[in-house]
């Protein structure tokens, strides 16, 4: 028995996770719970926000980007050491893709503000 | 070859180069720091005292009574922000009540005008929130509060519009004579002069034996404040003080210039320059503070600092000629009252000058000084002002309210601010209730815009305070 | 004339005019302060907003952006990097930006300022003045808006959601964070962030504790002295040590920014720092309406949303001349709460429920919230597993239980066992 705080929304349910019985989660309110119970301790993900330097806009500097689906949690840094390189221009559009498919993980990354100028 | 160096440019230093700036003098000041008024004058009550303390016959008696009246007239001139709010010294019990009578005479026979001793019900008329225990006080309605940077940025930066040199982060590390010639080395070049001034402050005593024989130490002694936000400023409306007790002089507690309300210091004899506050100071501070306004709201403390007086083991100013060293002057031992003194003691220097050599007064000596304080302004004033130069429009402090206009002048002024505490002092931009939270990144942009910095390069202060130490995304 | 100008362009501001605008106002202004319109999102570029309101997770940014897209197909005006100087009971608003400094009228207002971060003064930490302390949101714009770092050996002072939440955004970009210091003895932010942000980077999180001291070298931060502290939050000298860092982050609380509603003669609730509200988010001065963040501060952006609803509902009922009567219900509330919202209930009310928002003082577990009359008679009462501080939890009152209710109600927390 594993004990666990649910990341899926500001609630934050105190989970139980069963390993022994296909890691069925107890203490979850909802379908997210008992997803992420079990995802946490077979393979945790996270949805990466970050930014990635911005040229030419006039009044921001870094264009703020997430992946589009949660990413292997031990990924977290590769990905952030392959953004480093990431410079894009303006304009961009709201959901615009960045980075496709990044390190083959087939999950993009995505700006989250649209800057026009 | 200057005729005149000046090593400081604290309050002493900008009041002496005003006074020798208004001659045909050739004069240099040599400043450690990155900027002017970066020591004492900074870290201070900022009170006018109308010269009451000091005991009779004593130099600080002298200068204080003076320089006091000089003081009120000059803020006028320059545009500093001066208000003679007044005094009270608040007693207790029958020892305060001896005290203040002690007070009231030394302030009568030193000449100050203004001062009576009032009973309770009109202290508590004067300052309804007094704490109910306290019996009377000495009243003293010639004393009054400044912007103690101002004041010394506005005496600085009008001896540099008239001719005088200043020479920022230039430490003196060793001072030499040849026959009649001073040679100054500082950490970035050599100066010289037939005299010499020391308004080193606190390092006063290091840079008279740089040349000359040992003839005071300087003793710093620190003191902690607390400054509260001016939600606190209905409370307090004159600086009070207490009368000694056992554990010292008292806390003061006093509105400022800026509707603020300052309390402190305590004083603690410290073995090393250092300027930080001690929760043990802050705590005395506050405890003696409720003593005076018992009411006072600590919640709504926006600062701490902590100041350094920079007291000699004389019991009075060091205003003479060195000893052993002609020419050369030591202006040391300047704790209070140092600031209401100063300018009495720039003129003095300039007499005493004066009794040895023969200048010229200079006919075109620009003695006035005007900034633009946008809050100051009518909605009218203001939008004549924003037409004319739409940055005076953009609000960049919130909670002081000052303009983009206002902080890229104090960054293109005659001394320009060149750090985000230059751009607090000259301006009053970060020294509300955020302390910056907001608008300090807005400063730093504009920093780097006007000056032409890197981002490396934006300091809080003095060099060493970087503010920035990478780029997100540095490989 | 404008019907009505909102103060502030963040989620509350924006929700605030996009309703007024639905339900069918005409002359709508809205003022900011920055640049951008969305406020304070723009630099929250983390997820985790918009769950309830817009059923998806959505960071700060993408948040901001549903609201201002919706903005464009209204004729809402809006005036960016401008500023409101005053305004007052007669609602007299005063604005300056680039172009000029003038007086505006309305025929209300919605107050949407948020809030500003509590700084290193609120706390009277002992040490130096050196560069190197900032506000996690000062370092969050620094990052993420200009591309810089504050540091790279990190302590954070306080458990906020936006110090946990630099904590993590430092780590990612290569700083090392060393520890997440709390004076009380439970996280001030929300469980998640404990997980993803301290947990996932393996800092560790010291619950009562504090920093005592900064210490500086050559004008920066180089050490911080923590210490435990007792249950009066008094700082145990023998359990003090020492972190060699460069930066401390302060994410000690947030306060409403009432400078201006005070300035105008709005009252102030000591607990809140924000307005003294109605029902219907109404302050003391009518036809001047508070929401969001400058009335009381959130957890959730969402929750800002609902709140900005609310407020321009009433002001739009204001503006068509439905008058309350200033008649009205007192909220009081015992011990174990820090505040309930409103304060005051009108009796005209026409609305079916009324919602009271509360924090609590301390951790409750299996506890059960009670509204009483003034005789005591229970008119509601809802049972909780739990209640802490960093969560802002709300109750719902029928207004039809109000009617025989003749001056206050009492809010109070039974503890139950399980």
């Amino acid at each position: 028995m594993k004990q666990l705080v649910c990341i899926g929304c500001p609630k934050g349910c105190n989970l139980t996770v069963d390993e022994e019985n296909d890691y069925a989660v107890s203490g979850n309110s909802c379908e997210v719970g008992a997803r992420y119970g079990k995802e946490e301790l077979t393979n945790p993900t996270r949805v990466i926000t970050t930014t990635v330097r911005l040229k030419n806009s006039s009044y921001l500097h870094q264009l703020p980007v997430k992946s589009s689906k949660p990413i292997s949690k031990s990924l977290m840094f590769q990905i952030m050491e392959y953004l480093k390189d990431v410079e894009v221009s303006v304009p961009i559009d709201m959901s615009e893709i960045i980075v496709e498919n990044i390190l083959d993980t087939s999950v993009d990354i995505v700006a989250c503000r649209e800057v026009k100028n | 070859m200057y005729d005149v160096i000046i090593i400081g440019a604290g309050i002493i230093g900008s009041s002496v180069a005003y006074y020798l700036s208004q001659y045909d003098i050739k004069v240099a000041i040599l400043e450690a720091s990155n900027d002017v008024s970066n020591g004492t004058s900074k870290a201070n009550s900022g009170i006018i005292h109308a010269g009451y303390d000091p005991k009779e016959n004593s130099l600080m008696a002298k200068f204080n009574v003076e320089g006091a009246k000089i003081t009120k007239e000059i803020c006028r001139k320059l545009d500093v922000p001066y208000n003679q709010c007044g005094a009270l010294v608040v007693g207790y019990n029958d020892e305060d009540i001896n005290t203040i009578n002690t007070l009231y005479k030394r302030g009568l026979n030193n000449g100050v005008e203004n001062i009576e001793i009032i009973d309770r019900e009109k202290l508590i008329e004067l300052e309804p929130q007094i704490n109910p225990q306290a019996k009377c006080a000495l009243y003293c309605k010639d004393s009054a509060i400044v912007s103690p940077w101002e004041l010394t940025y506005a005496l600085a930066e009008t001896a540099v519009k008239n001719g005088v040199k200043l020479f920022l982060e230039n430490e003196v590390t060793c001072i030499e004579k040849c026959e009649e010639t001073f040679v100054v080395t500082t950490k970035k070049d050599k100066y010289q002069a037939r005299y010499i001034v020391n308004a080193a402050g606190i390092y006063a005593d290091k840079v008279n034996e740089m040349i000359g024989k040992k003839q005071f130490t300087i003793i710093p002694v620190k003191g902690d404040y607390y400054l509260l936000d001016k939600s606190e400023s209905s409370k307090v409306h004159h600086t009070i003080f207490q009368c000694p007790d056992k554990d010292g002089k008292g806390v003061l507690v006093s509105i400022t210039v800026d509707g603020n309300v300052i309390v402190g210091p305590d004083a603690k004899v410290v073995e090393k320059i250092d300027t930080s506050t001690t929760s043990s100071s802050l705590d005395f501070v506050k405890r003696k503070a409720y003593k005076t306004i018992s009411t006072l709201d600590f919640s709504e403390n926006i600062r701490n600092f902590a100041g350094i007086r920079a007291k000699s083991d004389r019991d009075d100013f060091i205003i003479e000629e060195s000893k052993d060293v002609k020419n050369f002057f030591n202006i040391a031992g300047i704790a209070s009252p140092g600031l209401s003194s100063a300018l009495a003691i720039g003129k003095y220097y300039l007499d005493w000058l004066m009794e040895k050599e023969t200048f010229q007064k200079k006919e075109h000596y620009i003695d006035t000084r005007k900034k633009i304080r946008v809050r100051e302004l009518s909605v009218q004033q203001k939008d004549e002002l924003i037409k004319k130069n739409p940055l005076y429009g953009r609000i960049i402090c919130r909670c002081e309210t000052v303009t983009e206009g206002e902080i890229v002048d104090s960054m293109t002024s005659i001394i320009p601010a060149v750090s985000l505490d230059g751009v607090k002092r000259r301006t009053n931009a970060q020294m509300g209730r955020c302390q910056g939270g907001f608008c300090s990144e807005k400063i730093a942009l504009l920093l780097m815009k006007y000056h032409n910095l890197s981002y490396k390069d934006i300091l809080q202060d003095d060099v060493g305070s970087n503010i920035l130490l990478s780029r997100a995304k540095e490989k | 004339m404008y019907d009505l100008i909102v103060i502030g362009a963040g989620p509350a501001g924006l929700a605030a005019a996009l309703k007024a605008n639905q339900l069918g106002l005409k002359k709508i202004l809205i003022v900011e302060r920055d640049n951008q319109l969305g406020g304070i999102l723009n630099q929250c570029i983390h997820n985790g907003f918009g769950l309830h309101y817009f059923h998806q997770e959505l960071t700060g940014p993408e948040f901001a952006y549903r609201l201002i897209e919706k903005l464009k197909d209204t004729d809402i005006e809006t005036l960016t990097d401008t500023m409101v100087l005053d305004f007052d009971n007669n609602h007299n608003v005063t604005i300056i930006n680039s172009s000029g400094c003038k007086i505006l009228q309305t025929k209300a207002i919605i107050l949407a300022m948020g809030c500003r971060e509590r700084a290193r003064g609120a706390i009277a930490t002992a040490g130096t003045r050196n560069s190197g302390v900032f506000t996690a949101g000062t370092a969050q714009r620094y990052m993420n808006i200009d591309g810089y770092s504050v540091g790279k050996n990190v302590v954070i002072l306080g458990s906020g959601d936006i110090g946990l939440i630099m904590a993590r955004r430092m780590s990612l970009e290569g700083s090392k964070v060393l520890a997440c210091v709390e004076i009380n003895p439970y996280s001030a932010g929300l469980k998640r962030n404990i997980k993803q942000c301290l947990e996932d980077f393996n800092i560790p999180l010291y619950l009562s504790h504090t920093v005592t001291n900064i210490k500086g070298e050559n004008g920066r931060v180089s050490e911080v002295t923590i210490a435990q502290v007792d249950e009066k939050y008094n700082p145990i000298e023998s359990t003090s040590k020492t972190i060699k860092c460069d930066t401390l982050l302060l994410s000690i609380g947030l306060i409403p920014e009432n400078e201006l509603s005070k300035k105008a003669g709005i009252i102030i609730d000591k607990k809140t720092k924000g307005a003294i509200v109605y029902e219907n988010m109404e302050t003391s001065i009518s036809g001047i309406f508070a929401c969001g963040n400058v009335c009381h501060v959130h957890d959730l952006a969402d929750n800002v949303v609902y709140e900005a609803e609310l407020a321009a509902k009433s002001a739009v009922n204001y503006i068509n001349n439905l008058y309350l009567s200033n008649d009205s219900i007192e909220v009081e509330y015992d011990n174990n709460l820090s505040y309930v919202l409103p304060q005051h209930i009108h009796k005209q009310i026409t609305e079916k429920f009324v919602t009271l928002s509360f924090r609590v003082k301390k951790n409750f577990k299996n506890c059960k919230i009670e509204v009483k009359d003034e005789d005591g008679k229970v008119l509601t009462e809802s049972k909780r597993d739990y209640l802490i501080p960093s969560e802002m939890a709300k109750i719902v009152l029928l207004t039809s239980l109000l009617n025989d209710v003749k001056g206050k109600i009492h809010v109070s927390i039974v503890e139950e066992i399980a």
